[in-house]
């Protein structure tokens, strides 16, 4: 149920559409790193534990 | 509990230990939170308040424009707090803090400013107005990507968080006019603030409720950003700890 956003249709999505994206590409680059450097830590210390 | 001990206990976050054990109980909670307000507040300012009788429907934009704007200037207010107790108290986790701040500020500083731009174009006939607001706003942009380039550049990193806090203090400056220019210089083309304590002067209760709501959702998921980042950060500097104990052993 989409509303009626008149002539300024095309303003509003893009305006939201942008704010979205770049607040998904925050939200997932974030996590993706996170997720990364905690694998690396844990591949690390698993290393160690192994060599004393 | 006394004061001296509610304040002990506050630094015993400064332990890398003690924050990533917390955050990792909160942060589930933080993220549910964020989701629940962000999309509460979008969709019902989205598909459940009426068009402005001057903006038309371009007044939705608000949802976005305001609860961005607050979160640029306010993250970087806290990346001011942290940087001070780096440069007075040592703590680590602070100044990891403040690195984790600055990319979740520039997104907030891109999207007020992409938003505004979107607005401004059918409301003001300009995408961009040298406008003391709209000046303001690009400078503190410029500041946090060159916080975030400072941090990089700097191997040593207690001289980068030295450095970058020295950065932060200067940044602040801006941070403040960002707030406060629309109040001291009244020939830009930016109105006034559309939140006030005072009821003649803020938006309609009819958008301002779920203004509200989107506020608070910007400000759930920039602690939870906040709290997940710094805990990579502490993870990232653990590593290096590592690496370098690693080699001195071989």
């Amino acid at each position: 149920m989409m509303p009626d956003l008149g002539k300024y249709g095309d303003t509003v999505l893009s305006a939201y559409g942008a704010s979205v994206m770049l607040l998904v590409v925050l939200v997932a680059l974030s996590v993706w790193r996170g997720r990364k450097v905690r694998a690396e830590m844990a591949q690390i210390e698993e290393r160690m534990k192994r060599n004393g | 509990m006394s004061f001296t001990e509610k304040a002990n206990a506050f630094w015993a976050y400064a332990n890398p230990r003690k924050f990533l054990a917390t955050t990792e109980r909160v942060l589930p909670f933080v993220w549910v939170l964020a989701g629940a307000c962000l999309a509460t507040g979008l969709i019902w300012g989205f598909f459940f308040t009426p068009d402005d009788y001057r903006q038309g429907a371009t007044v939705k934009i608000i949802y976005l424009h305001v609860p961005s704007a607050l979160m640029a200037i306010n993250a970087w207010m806290m990346m001011l707090a942290t940087s001070l107790v780096w440069l007075v108290r040592r703590h680590h986790v602070s100044a990891l803090a403040a690195r984790a701040a600055a990319p979740i500020g520039a997104v907030m500083t891109l999207i007020a400013l992409i938003t505004g731009a979107i607005w401004g174009q059918p409301m003001w006939g300009t995408w961009w107005e040298w406008d003391p607001r709209l000046t303001s706003f690009l400078i503190l942009f410029l500041f946090y990507l060159g916080y975030i380039a400072l941090w990089e550049a700097i191997e040593d990193p207690d001289t980068a968080a030295d450095l970058t806090s020295v950065l932060c203090l200067v940044g602040s400056v801006f941070a403040l006019l960002s707030r406060y220019a629309v109040n001291f210089w009244n020939q830009g083309l930016h109105q006034g603030a559309s939140l006030s304590l005072d009821k003649e002067e803020h938006v309609a209760d009819v958008f301002y409720l779920p203004l509200l709501v989107c506020i608070a959702g910007f400000v759930l998921l920039f602690i939870a950003l906040v709290l997940y980042r710094t805990g990579t950060e502490i993870r990232v500097r653990r590593i290096r700890a590592l690496m370098a104990r690693e080699r001195v052993a071989t």
